[in-house]
Formats: C-alpha cells, structure tokens, sequence
C-alpha cells in the first residue's frame, strides 16, 4: 500500500489555494479573448479588456485576481490503494487551508455561525468532497467558491413531463434573476437528476469542467450549445451592463433519479472561474 | 456619456450633473463599508444616535478587501454585490451619503432613493481587483475593527474608475443597455 501522510496533503492544499487565486486558468482567459472576438457592446468589450489586463497583472504580480478568495471547495480522489498516515484527514485539508490562506495573504470570507456571524479569520471550515478511487494516488482539486456567483445559484424539482424545455427554462430564469449581480460573464454549471443533495453537487462538478469541452453524450452536449446561446441572447452581457458574451460556457452533468422526479440545480460561477488540480 | 472626473465628498450640483453612463474618475476620499457594517449603521441611525465616521456627501464603497502583502497599501478589492445592501441603501441616502460603489442591479426602492435624496448608485468592474487596488493610495480602518475584511476603511483614491448605473434623475443603465442587446423574443418569468 502506497503511503501518503496528512503533511503532504496539509501542504498540496495550502499551495492550491493560493495559486488558484492568483492564476486564472488559462481556458477561462481563452474565454475572455473570444469573447471579446464577438462582443456587441463597446461597453462589455471594455470590460472583458479590463479582465484579461486584470489577469495578467495578478500572475504577474503573484495577487489574488478578485478580493473574494471565497469559501475553498475541496475534492479528493483517494485512490483505494493509498495509505494516510500520521493524523486525520480532514483535519489536514482543513489545516491546509489555514495555511494557504495566510501564507496567501487571502481574504478570510468565512463566518463560524451562520446566525451569529463571526469571523473565523482563517478562511474554514471549507467544503470537503472525497471520493475513493482505483488506484494509489490522491487527486486534490481546490475551487474557491465566490459568495457573488455562488448566492444566485438555484434547485428546483421539475415535474418528469416538463423535460429539456422545462430545464432550459429554469437555467434561463435563473440567469436572468441573477443578471449582473453575479458577476458575469460566467460559466454556468447544469445538473440534472439524481436527488436533492446530489443534483447541487454535480452542478458545481461541472463549472469545474475545461471550457471547451462538451459532455460525452450527444442530447446533453446538444442542451450545452443551445442553452448558451440563449443565455447569451438575454442581453445581459458582462457585468450586467449589456452584450452578447453573458455566459463564457454552459457545462451539464446528469445522474440517474426516480420515476418521480426531474430535479435540476444551476451552480452559477462568476469570471473568476478558478480552479487547480495536484495529484499526490 | 460624459467623462467626469470628481473630487470627493460630492456637492449636490456633482451629484444633479451626472447622469446613468458616464464614466468617472473619482479622486480623495471614500469609505469602504459593506453588509455587517450596514447593519451597524441601521441600527444607529433607528436610535437617532451618531455613526462611527461622519459619512455625510461621501462614497460608500461595498468591498472587502484582501490582506495587504509586505509593502502594498491595500490587497486586492473589487466591488461586492450591491444589492445585498438594498435594505439599507435607502435609510443611508436619506442620512446623507451622496454615493456607493457597487456591482449589479438593484431594486426599485433603491432607484427611488437616488431620486427622493439626489444619490448616485456607480458600479465599478466586480472582480477587477487587481487593477483597481493599484488606484488607491493609502487605506486605514477606521471603525467596526473587529468585523476585519468587513470593518469600515478610509482609503484615498486616484482617478478610481467607475460608471453612474442609477443617477438622480430615474436612469438605469442596466435596462438601458441590456435592451440594445436582447435578442430573444420569449418572455421568461421571474423565478
């Protein structure tokens, strides 16, 4: 059995948190420049000039892109051939978080309470998801969840008869509800099916998919391609000051759910769409 | 669309100038106060008793910022949702803010507001806080220490880039704009 220790994974998360925050992925600066390739608007073609300069100058400079360096979601692959040693595994991830956090000189955007509201001032608990694997390694991705993009996001059961129109429908809607307060242009992640927790959790696995890259199912990357481009002729543009480029990518992910039931999540993600992967 | 560029606190003949799509530049000081900070400010204000800092004819910018590095003056800091503070905006203007920073729309009483009290609601690019932390010169907390990215902060600013989204007159230029570029001809309903 491979061994990994709770330092190495303390250490990888600490590392993750603050790069994420600083480099912006490249697919999503792609984004950027193509959309300024077809933007309308004079207005949102200078904003999405303003984002790949804001992009730039943060890499270069080693500084968070956006002051909010969110709530950190967490996932881990554990592969079932990986031994942890040396303390508790979710201790670590949190831990590393501490770490990142001040070491990152990032913002502490996380409140112990929900109700009384105080300040952890260490940026935890963030939101852990594992997954055991095949394999002897442990895959660790860190999202630093915006509060902006994250408080639009919205569930709903559909009835089974409603179908892609009542899915599309509800993403439109929701989009358009949040307008610009959700920081646009974004990716919006789709889930469909499955149950009440789980449609949420594929929604948000899907803003974490590579702009680009359609789902491996024909009916379900044909739902992507239609529904980005009705989102983006809603007019919202980036930052909700009118164009054609409100959202950069739409990605859907579905899971199997009862007869009963068509529950359908959209997890909205603002422009800083950051995420950053290491394996262990 | 005019380019304007200000000095702060804002006179009342500022504030009746500016109209929904100018871009402005604004120059000397503003306030950073967002959510908790607001809260606070409701709850002085109901009780007729004085806020933390003289806020009248000044900018309110809703931010948080990142932890300055060895050497900055300010981290990162971009604008928050503006319509989280929809349900104080209004008492705020009647107070006598003259302005606020924001990202995003926000509601018709708000909008009403900025004409019942001659206010201006600006929106700055959320996200850009790289760039837009690199327009303020010098930045100290000055109340609400204790809510630490959300305590209230004085920073002077130098041509700080933002844009009238809702003047005094009953502009918006949100609906403004997202007009020109609507291209869908089905209703959707408000969830």
């Amino acid at each position: 059995m491979r061994k990994i220790s709770v330092e190495q994974i303390r250490d990888a998360v600490s590392v993750l948190c603050w790069e994420a925050c600083y480099y912006l992925p490249d697919d999503i600066v792609n984004g950027f420049h193509k959309a300024l390739e077809t933007e309308q608007s004079p207005l949102g073609k200078s904003i999405l000039e303003q984002l790949i300069e804001n992009a730039n100058l943060a890499a270069k400079e080693d500084r968070p892109y956006c002051h909010d360096t969110g709530l950190t979601v967490v996932y881990a692959e554990v592969g079932q051939e990986v031994h942890i040693e040396g303390g508790d595994f979710e201790a670590a991830i949190h831990e590393g978080i501490r770490k990142g956090y001040k070491e990152g000189y990032l913002r502490n955007s996380v409140v112990g309470d929900p109700l009384l509201r105080i300040n952890t001032n260490d940026n935890t608990p963030g939101v852990i998801h594992t997954r055991i694997v095949p394999g002897d390694k442990i895959k660790l991705t860190v999202l630093p969840k915006g509060g902006g993009s994250e408080n639009m996001s919205a569930m709903k059961f559909l009835l089974p008869g409603e179908g892609v129109a009542g899915v599309k429908k509800f993403v439109l809607d929701t989009i358009e509800a949040a307008g610009g307060r959700a920081c646009p242009p974004i990716v919006v992640g789709v889930g469909v099916g499955g149950t009440f927790d789980k449609v949420t959790e594929i929604a948000k696995e899907a803003v974490l998919r590579e702009i680009g890259v359609h789902h491996h199912e024909p009916h379900i990357a044909q739902l992507e391609k239609e529904l980005l481009e009705e989102i983006n002729k809603l007019g919202i543009g980036p930052q909700g000051l009118g164009g054609t480029n409100t959202a950069l990518w739409v990605a859907a992910e579905t899971y199997g759910c009862h007869i009963t039931a068509l529950p359908v999540a959209v997890n909205i993600q603002c422009h800083a769409a950051r995420k950053k992967s290491y394996v262990l | 669309m005019a380019k304007v560029y200000l000095q702060t606190p804002l006179t009342i003949e500022d504030v009746i100038n500016l109209h929904a799509g100018d871009e402005v530049f604004l120059n000397g000081i503003i306030y950073v106060a967002r959510d908790a900070a607001h809260k606070r400010f409701l709850e002085l204000l109901d009780k007729n008793q004085p806020l933390p800092v003289n806020l009248k004819n000044h900018i309110i910018f809703y931010a948080g910022p990142t932890p300055p590095k060895p050497g900055q003056v300010i981290g990162s800091i971009a604008p928050t949702t503006a319509s989280r503070m929809d349900p104080y905006a209004p008492a705020m203007f009647e107070y006598g803010v003259k302005g606020v920073i924001g990202k995003g729309p926000r509601g018709q009483s708000v909008k009403d507001a900025c004409k019942d009290h001659q206010a201006i609601c600006f929106s700055a690019v959320g996200g850009l806080s790289a760039l837009l932390s690199d327009k303020i010169q010098s930045a100290e907390v000055v109340a609400y220490e204790d809510l630490g990215p959300e305590a209230i902060r004085q920073l002077i600013v130098k041509d700080f880039p933002v844009m009238v989204v809702y003047d005094a007159h009953g502009n918006d230029l949100y609906e403004q704009e997202i007009a020109k570029y609507r291209s869908t001809e089905k209703v959707i309903g408000h969830i």
